[in-house]
C-alpha cells in the first residue's frame, strides 16, 4: 500500500518534471529553427542563458528550498535590487572594497531570511503576509539607499565581473575566426549550488526535514522533528542564497538602481513550479528549478530575437506557463484527493485527465 | 467607569478609531495648519479634504479586499494591476486608439462599461482559481499581479492614452460648481451599496460562515465555492472602478503608475480595519477607516518629505507590527494584558 502511493507521487512529480524539460527542448529547438541565422543554435546562445540568469538561478533554488516546506517568500525581488544598491552604494560613494560589498550583501540576505523566517516559524503568520512586507520594505529601503542609478566602476568588482572562462570549444564566425565559448564565473557558482542543494535535499537529514514538513506538518511535529527551528532554517538559507543571487544579480548588472529586478519574485516562483515544485509544498527538485530558470531564459531571449515583440511580452507568457502549471497541479491534486476518498467519483474530469496524464507517463 | 472603558476598548472598532486618531494627533503636533480648510475658487482646501478626497481609490480597494479576506482567507494582490487594465481600457476605448484626443471616440458610458467588464473578467479568473482550483489566494492572484500591468500596456500599445476632454475628468475632480470632489461621492456611493447588499441579504452571514468554515458552510448547504467565487468578482469590479477614478484624475491611463503599491495599502486598510487576515467576521466601516488611515499617513509622510520611493518602507513596518499584533501566538504570549501591552506598543510605534 505504502509502496504504491509513494510510487504513484513519485510518478506526478517526474511527470511535472519531464513535461517541464520537454518543455524547454521543445522551445529551445524551435528557436534554433526560426532564428538559425541569428546564432540561436551556436553554443554561446545556450551558455548566455546560464550568463544571464546565474543570479536568479540561485535565487529561484532557495525559493524551491521554502516553497518545500510549504511557504513562499515574494520578497526576493527586492532583496536583490537592495543588494545591487548597497553593493554600489558602498563600492561608489563610500570607496569600500568589493570584499565588504559582498560580505554586506550576504548580510542583508540573511538578515531578511532572520526576520521573516522567524515571523513565519515562530509567530506563524502567513509567509505571504510577511515577505510582501519583506517585498515592499526592501524596495523602499533601496530608495532610502539612493533613489539615483549608481553604475558601478570599482575595479576588482569589474575584474570579477568580465573574467571570462573559455571552454574547450567554440564556433567560428563569418570572417573566419574562431571565437570559444566562454562562461563567467557566476555560472560556476549557480550551478555548484544547484549540485550542492541536491545533494543537500536528497542525502541530508535536514533535506529530508524540509520535505516531511511540506508533505505534512504535523506527522513531521509528530515524527519529532523541530518544525519551527527547520523552518527558520530554510528561511535563512533562502534570504543566503536571495544575497548571493542579488550579488550575481549585481555582477550581471554593474549597476544598482530602485526599479532593478523588478518582478524577480515571479519570476524565482514561476521557475520552480514550471520545474515540478508543488505550491502546497512537499515536492520538488531545484533540478526542476533550474529548467525553469532555462526556459523562463528561451522565452526572454525568443522574444528579444524576434524584435518586434515588446519586453512585457516576456511578463505575459511567463504568467500563462505558471497559470497552466498551476492548473496542473491543482488537478493532478485533485485527482488524488478524489481517487483516495472513493472511486464513486471517479466519474470527474479531473479525473480522467489525471488518468490520461498516468498513461502519458 | 472601569466596566464602561473596558466596553469601549473591547468594541471591534475601537483600535481602528485609534489608529486613525494617533496619525492625526501627530498631525495636529506637527502641523498646525492641518485641519484648516479653506475655499479656493469654489472648491475646498486643506489636508483633510485631500486625504477623503485621494482615499477615495484606496477605500473603494479596501472594501473589496476586506470581502475576499473574510470569504477565502487570503488577499487579492492583483487589485493594482486591475486597476491599470481598467483604466487602459476605459482611455483605450474612449481615444478610439489614438495617443491622445480631445474628444471622445466612443461614448463614456461604453467606456466605463467595458473597463469594468474587463475588471470583472480578471475577479473571475481570480476566482475561479480560488474558488474552483483550490489554489492559495496569494498565488493565485500572483499571476494578475505580474501580468496585469504587461496586459494594460499591451492594450495602451506602450503609451500614455490622454483623454483631454474636461466631461472625462468630472469623475476623479469636481461635478460643477460641487466644493467637495467627486471621487468622495463615488468612494460613499459605493461603500453603502456594498453595506446594503451585504446587511439587507443574508450574503455577508454567508460570507462570513465560509470564511470561518468553508466546508461545515457546504454541509449546511452553502454553495461555498461560489460564494468566494463572487467576492473575487466583486474585488475586481471594484477595483476596475477605482482604476477609471485614478485614471480621470491624471486624465490618461498610465499602465505603469496607475495602482502602484495599492495592493499592499488595501491589506494594510483591511488589517487596520480590525479585520483578521484569515478570514470570518469582517467590518466594513472598519476597513473603511483603516484606508483614510493609511492615506492620512501617506499624507503626512509625504508632508514630511518623504520620497514616494521610501513609503514602502514605512508601510511595511507598519503592516508587518499589525500582522505581528494580530498572530494567536503573540496574542496567547501576551495572555490577559493583551489589551494594555498592545495599547503601548502602539503608542511606541507611533501610527
Amino acid at each position: 500500500m505504502v509502496k504504491s502511493k509513494n510510487k504513484s507521487k513519485l510518478q506526478s512529480n517526474t511527470f511535472l518534471l519531464l513535461i517541464t524539460i520537454g518543455l524547454f527542448l521543445v522551445m529551445y529547438v524551435a528557436g534554433m529553427f526560426l532564428y538559425q541565422d541569428k546564432g540561436f543554435a551556436k553554443p554561446q546562445m545556450f551558455l548566455n542563458l546560464f550568463i544571464s540568469n546565474a543570479g536568479l538561478i540561485v535565487i529561484a533554488c532557495g525559493m524551491t528550498l521554502v516553497m518545500i516546506t510549504g511557504g513562499i517568500d515574494i520578497s526576493v525581488g527586492s532583496v536583490t535590487a537592495l543588494v545591487c544598491m548597497a553593493a554600489a552604494y558602498l563600492m561608489e560613494k563610500k570607496g569600500a572594497s568589493t570584499y565588504t560589498a559582498l560580505v554586506m550583501a550576504l548580510a542583508i540576505g540573511i538578515l531578511f531570511g532572520l526576520v521573516q523566517g522567524y515571523l513565519i516559524a515562530y509567530l506563524e503568520i502567513q509567509p505571504f503576509i510577511v515577505t510582501l512586507g519583506g517585498m515592499f520594505f526592501g524596495r523602499g529601503m533601496t530608495a532610502v539607499v539612493s533613489t539615483e542609478m549608481i553604475s558601478i566602476q570599482n575595479k576588482l568588482f569589474m575584474k570579477w565581473a568580465n573574467y571570462k572562462i573559455y571552454l574547450p570549444f567554440g564556433t567560428v564566425n563569418k570572417k573566419g575566426v574562431y571565437q570559444a565559448a566562454y562562461i563567467y564565473p557566476t555560472v560556476l557558482i549557480a550551478i555548484a549550488i544547484v549540485v550542492g542543494i541536491t545533494i543537500m535535499l536528497k542525502y541530508t537529514k535536514f533535506g529530508r526535514k524540509l520535505y516531511a514538513i511540506g508533505g505534512n506538518q504535523q506527522s513531521a511535529l509528530m515524527m519529532g522533528i523541530n518544525v519551527r527551528k527547520t523552518k527558520l532554517q530554510a528561511y535563512v538559507l533562502d534570504g543566503f542564497l536571495a544575497g548571493l543571487g542579488g550579488f550575481l544579480f549585481c555582477l550581471n548588472s554593474s549597476a544598482g538602481f530602485v526599479e532593478q529586478a523588478k518582478g524577480m519574485e515571479m519570476d524565482a516562483i514561476s521557475a520552480a513550479v514550471i520545474g515540478g515544485t508543488l505550491l502546497s509544498g512537499g515536492v520538488g527538485t531545484v533540478v526542476g528549478t533550474l529548467f525553469g530558470v532555462l526556459i523562463k531564459g528561451t522565452i526572454t531571449s525568443l522574444i528579444t530575437t524576434q524584435g518586434t515583440l515588446s519586453s512585457w511580452w516576456v511578463r505575459i507568457v511567463l504568467s500563462a506557463l505558471l497559470c497552466f502549471f498551476i492548473i496542473l497541479q491543482s488537478v493532478i491534486a485533485s485527482a488524488k484527493r478524489k481517487k483516495k476518498k472513493f472511486s464513486v467519483f471517479g466519474g470527474s474530469d479531473s479525473f480522467k485527465a489525471f488518468k490520461q496524464l498516468n498513461k502519458v507517463t | 467607569m472601569r466596566y464602561k472603558i473596558k466596553i469601549l476598548t473591547g468594541h471591534r472598532l475601537f483600535m481602528p478609531f485609534l489608529c486613525l486618531a494617533v496619525v492625526l494627533l501627530v498631525n495636529v503636533l506637527k502641523t498646525p495648519a492641518f485641519f484648516q480648510i479653506s475655499m479656493n475658487n469654489g472648491v475646498f482646501y486643506g489636508y483633510m479634504v485631500d486625504i477623503i478626497n485621494r482615499g477615495s481609490e484606496l477605500v473603494i480597494l479596501a472594501i473589496g479586499m476586506t470581502l475576499v479576506t473574510a470569504a477565502s482567507g487570503g488577499q487579492d494582490i492583483s487589485v493594482g494591476a486591475v486597476m491599470a487594465v481598467a483604466a487602459a481600457f476605459c482611455c483605450q476605448i474612449l481615444s478610439g486608439g489614438k495617443v491622445s484626443t480631445n474628444t471622445f471616440e466612443n461614448p463614456l458610458l461604453l467606456a466605463v462599461l467595458a473597463a469594468l467588464a474587463a475588471a470583472l473578467l480578471c475577479g473571475a479568473f481570480n476566482g475561479f482559481l480560488v474558488a474552483k482550483l483550490h489554489i492559495q489566494p496569494m498565488v493565485a492572484t500572483l499571476i494578475l499581479f505580474t501580468a496585469g500591468r504587461g496586459i494594460a500596456q499591451l492594450i495602451t500599445k506602450g503609451q500614455i492614452t490622454y483623454i483631454r476632454v474636461d466631461t472625462y475628468k468630472v469623475l476623479g475632480g469636481y461635478i460643477g460648481k460641487c466644493p467637495i470632489p467627486t471621487p468622495v461621492f463615488l468612494s460613499t456611493a459605493a461603500v453603502i451599496l456594498i453595506a446594503v447588499v451585504v446587511k439587507k441579504t443574508a450574503l455577508g452571514l454567508y460570507i462570513e460562515s465560509v470564511g470561518v468554515n468553508a466546508s461545515a458552510s457546504r454541509l449546511v448547504g452553502l454553495n461555498s465555492s461560489l460564494i468566494k467565487f463572487l467576492t473575487y468578482v466583486l474585488c475586481g469590479i471594484l477595483a476596475g472602478f477605482a482604476g477609471i477614478i485614478a485614471s480621470s484624475r491624471i486624465y490618461s491611463a498610465d499602465a505603469n503608475n496607475i495602482g502602484l503599491y495599492m495592493e499592499m495599502d488595501a491589506i494594510l486598510a483591511v488589517a487596520l480595519g480590525g479585520n483578521i487576515l484569515s478570514g470570518g467576521k469582517f467590518s466594513l466601516i472598519g476597513s473603511v477607516i483603516g484606508a483614510y488611515t493609511i492615506q492620512a499617513l501617506t499624507t503626512t509622510l509625504y508632508a514630511m518629505n518623504v520620497s514616494a520611493d521610501q513609503l514602502p518602507v514605512y508601510k511595511a513596518v507598519v503592516v508587518i507590527t499589525i500582522v505581528v499584533l494580530q498572530s494567536p501566538v503573540f496574542r496567547k504570549f501576551m495572555g490577559n494584558h493583551k489589551l494594555n501591552v498592545l495599547r503601548k506598543r502602539e503608542e511606541r510605534h507611533g501610527y
